[in-house]
């Protein structure tokens, strides 16, 4: 999904541009609310591992592949404040030295993959995390479900700027189908990727997963009451 | 008591396993990657608007499109890009997430609950 340079005209990549810039710096304060000295170098581990799954592109079918955008896993794992300035510091690398990803479409890779499936992505997962068992056994299933939704709004979002700052005159109706179809696919691969890492990372450290928090003080804090009873 | 309430792995393993698991996949996995267009490559060309594409100005660079200038093996020239990127990126959000963190031991901001104290850990 790296929107290559030429895709949007400059307003739209200016427009982006500003929203990127206002995200990274309110991310960089509201992290300081998700990151200790214990959970912060999460940041750097998630970022990581984001940068290398993003690497690999699996098939989706007739000739088209998709990889992982990392949103909402980062965002469950670390945090939606911290998962942002994490898919900024990616998507920056991608751009500067692998020329993944245009220049000046930067400001609209980090709306999309770093603001776009965060926001989605996370806003499922809490959503869900009410609907679902309050237990951590709910905690990949909700997380696949807000990766799986995130990818086709990113599409969805993507095919916006372009209707309005397209630089080629083709159907934009036709041109949404396609993406929300094609996303759709690579969706699932997004939720079995962070559904599998959810899971792993709980099994192994669920007080390190910021998307249990909650779960974790609760077993705490019965923990502490059975102790002192 | 329910399973898992005490963490399996410490945190420096859970973090140095984290860290290698990224490292192979970036630097071996990467390597068997599909080639095929991605989604919005795939819908670009299909609905004719790919030609708008233009070459960033860091095409040129020596690890653009994830191969190494110079570097003939495949999978060497593959590897150098995901290894220094997966560092470079680990080094980068680790250095922010560090930054940016509550110092033990600082008063938390008003409405803010440390995680210790939420964890009833004091």
């Amino acid at each position: 999904m790296h929107v290559p340079d030429g895709f949007l005209d400059a307003p739209i990549s200016v427009a982006t541009g500003a929203v990127a810039a206002a995200a990274v710096g309110l991310a960089l304060r509201g992290a300081r609310r998700e990151l200790d000295d214990r959970t912060a170098p999460l940041a750097g581990l998630v970022a990581a591992f984001v940068f290398a799954a993003q690497m690999v592109n699996f098939p989706v079918g007739a000739g088209t592949s998709g990889h992982l955008m990392g949103g909402a896993l980062a965002a469950v794992l670390v945090g939606p404040w911290t998962a942002v300035l994490c898919l900024a510091v990616v998507l920056l690398v991608q751009a500067l030295l692998m020329a993944d990803g245009g220049i000046t479409a930067l400001g609209t890779n980090i709306s999309l993959i770093g603001i776009v499936t965060v926001v989605i992505g996370y806003g499922v997962f809490v959503l869900l995390r009410r609907l679902l068992p309050d237990r951590l056994e709910s905690l990949p299933v909700a997380a696949a479900l807000g990766a799986f939704v995130s990818v086709p709004a990113a599409a969805a979002v993507f095919t916006g700027l372009f209707a309005i700052g397209g630089q080629a005159p083709v159907d934009t109706g036709a041109v949404l189908v396609t993406m929300l179809g094609w996303h759709t696919l690579i969706g699932i691969g997004e939720a079995l990727v962070t559904g599998l890492v959810v899971s792993a990372v709980v099994a192994t450290r669920p007080d390190l997963v910021h998307g249990a928090r909650s779960l974790v003080a609760a077993r705490h804090q019965q923990l502490r009451e059975t102790v002192t009873a | 008591m329910s399973r898992g309430d005490a963490p399996r792995v410490g945190t420096r393993a859970f973090l140095l396993g984290g860290i290698l698991v990224a490292l192979l996949i970036a630097g071996v996995g990467s390597y068997y990657a599909s080639s095929h267009p991605d989604g919005l490559e795939y819908v670009a060309e299909s609905s004719g608007f790919l030609d708008t594409a233009e070459d960033s100005p860091t095409a040129g660079s020596p690890l653009a499109d994830y191969g190494t200038a110079g570097v003939d093996n495949e999978r060497v020239s593959v590897a150098i890009p995901g290894v220094v990127g997966t560092l470079l990126v680990l080094l980068v959000a680790g250095g922010i997430g560090f930054a940016v963190r509550r110092r033990e031991g600082a008063e938390p901001a008003p409405g803010e609950r440390s995680d210790a104290a939420a964890a009833g850990r004091g």
